[in-house]
């Protein structure tokens, strides 16, 4: 039996083939060598993300989310849901705690969800795979099955947005958290201070404002650079794709030679606990990471 | 036919605050603002907002209704909270912000084209179609929302980026006969159906 149990929220861009499914694959792998169980909520839905306001509404909204707790309260009672996407873990925690505070609002969400035979009760609380791990497994937890520690890599953490503010990881300031840098650290790799740890890369603006985004995501990645960082890693899907997949645009717009790698904490998690390439997802990178590559093949 | 905009100009008058405590999300929270521009000089794109969030909250307050629904302001936020953890009132800006940019959008006030505004309206019919985004029918839509032929140009551009991703297994060029959804997309549907009539009705949107 798995040691730890939880209702789980994967979100749209961890799916088979989506843009995130690398950050699944080595949740997954991480997952099984910690003993955690990850049941996946039956027909889960999109949360409607930090983008999907202008049309969806306020009530529209709420019933996304609720609805994801409401099938978590009836097929999966007693567990707590774990999302691993930063948009989908943020949206879930602002619809509770708007839920759980009012009463009027509780009272058309769940005469919404009605229309889908479902009801939000708020016994399910929600998590993002990151407190699952500092907080219900702790860092001593993670470090027992290091086998391959990450030595001599030099990480910046970009924790980003969205599991920093304005919920944040308990204990952890909003100007400079340090829970990523302490999970580089448990793993045996460096995390170099990096000023640029809780910038936005644009998020959603991304697909909207690019060169204002870009903007972002340049100084993101020269500050890695200028702290002798050959390795972003983040906790969020958007940040890692933003600040990925943009990096050979900036290069042709703006004549920089970026090419830095960008990981999901998991990834080194599961590198770091011997597993191959590709169980940690580093087969799903567009700029290889090559020394943890390396070290996986070892 | 008298539109939901002339429908709340006559109902709030000139109270602008009135209205958007009323149908605003968070709305209620405007007149707590003290002006003191921490949130201007939070924000990540701070510059390119024609009016950052304590003005558009005193503009408010002074009626101004048209400059502040059609402003291009509200739609420059990414969604950062920086605002929010930093407002020593403990306004929920973010949210303001975003309910703002939602009303001027269903008065049909918001400036046309604006991208953001596009592009959020596209993501959320993408979303409601399957109950899961489909990820390469949402980029393929950002791509021709400017017309076909811009459309080509803009994906000839990410072409690269495409492929790359296609070969990292992070997008399936296959999502365009489908993709990834939902099971119970009847009952899914009738509950957004629902919180729209429900909200509409509340705010006057309705019709």
């Amino acid at each position: 039996m798995a040691s730890k149990e939880y209702a789980f929220y994967p979100g749209c861009s961890s799916q088979s083939k989506a843009s995130a499914s690398n950050y699944l694959t080595s949740v997954n792998t991480m997952c099984g060598k910690l003993d955690i169980k990850l049941t996946e909520i039956p027909d889960w839905n999109c949360c409607g993300a930090s983008i999907g306001y202008a049309e969806g509404g306020e009530l529209p909204r709420l019933a996304l989310s609720a609805r994801n707790f409401a099938l978590t309260e009836r097929h999966l009672p007693g567990k707590e849901m774990v999302a691993t996407c930063a948009a989908c873990w943020l949206a879930q925690r602002e619809v509770k705690e708007r839920l759980d505070h009012s009463e009027t609002l509780l009272k058309e969400t769940n005469e919404a969800l009605a229309a889908a035979g479902l009801q939000y009760q708020g016994t399910a609380p929600v998590r993002h795979m990151v407190e699952v791990l500092i907080e219900d497994l702790g860092y001593d937890t993670l470090k027992q099955p290091v086998v391959k520690p990450l030595e001599g890599i030099k990480f910046a953490g970009y924790v980003g947005c969205q599991t920093n503010r304005p919920f944040g990881i308990a204990g952890e300031s909003f100007e400079n958290p340090l829970y990523l840098d302490k999970l580089v650290e448990t793993v045996g790799g460096e995390a170099v201070p990096y000023d640029q740890k809780v910038a936005c890369c644009g998020g959603a603006l991304a697909f909207s404002e690019p060169e204002k985004s870009q903007k972002q995501i340049r100084a993101i990645i020269e500050s890695a650079y200028d702290h002798g960082a050959e390795m972003i890693v983040t906790p969020c899907p958007l940040c890692q794709a933003n600040v990925e997949i943009y990096q050979s645009e900036i290069n042709k717009k703006q004549g920089t030679r970026f090419n830095m790698p960008v990981l999901y904490y998991s990834q080194l998690m599961a590198v770091a606990y011997g597993s191959s390439a590709r169980e940690a997802g580093l087969d799903g990178q567009l700029i290889k990471a090559a020394r943890l590559e390396e070290i996986a093949g070892k | 036919m008298t539109t939901a905009n002339q429908t709340a100009r006559a109902k709030y008058e000139n109270d602008f605050l009135k209205e958007v405590e009323a149908n605003v999300e968070e709305g209620h929270w405007v007149r707590m603002c003290m002006q003191c521009g921490v949130c201007a000089g939070s924000c990540p794109l701070g510059d390119a907002w024609a009016h950052p969030p304590q003005k558009l909250f005193m503009m408010i307050r002074a009626g101004k209704r048209e400059e502040v629904l059609s402003s291009d302001a509200m739609w420059m936020c990414t969604s950062c909270y920086n605002c929010i953890v930093r407002c020593p009132r403990k306004l929920p800006i973010t949210h303001i912000v975003h309910g703002l940019a939602n009303y001027a959008h269903r008065l049909g006030l918001a400036p046309k084209g604006q991208p953001t505004r596009q592009t959020a309206a596209l993501f959320w019919n993408n979303l409601v179609k399957k109950g899961r985004v489909n990820e390469l029918k949402f980029s393929l839509a950002l791509y021709f929302k400017d017309g076909f032929g811009q459309g080509i140009k803009n994906a000839l551009g990410m072409q690269a980026v495409g492929l790359g991703l296609v070969k990292a297994k992070r997008l399936n060029p296959m999502e365009i006969l489908g993709g990834h959804g939902i099971e119970n997309l009847s009952g899914f549907k009738a509950m957004i159906d629902k919180a729209r009539e429900i909200e509409d009705r509340k705010k006057g949107l309705a019709g």
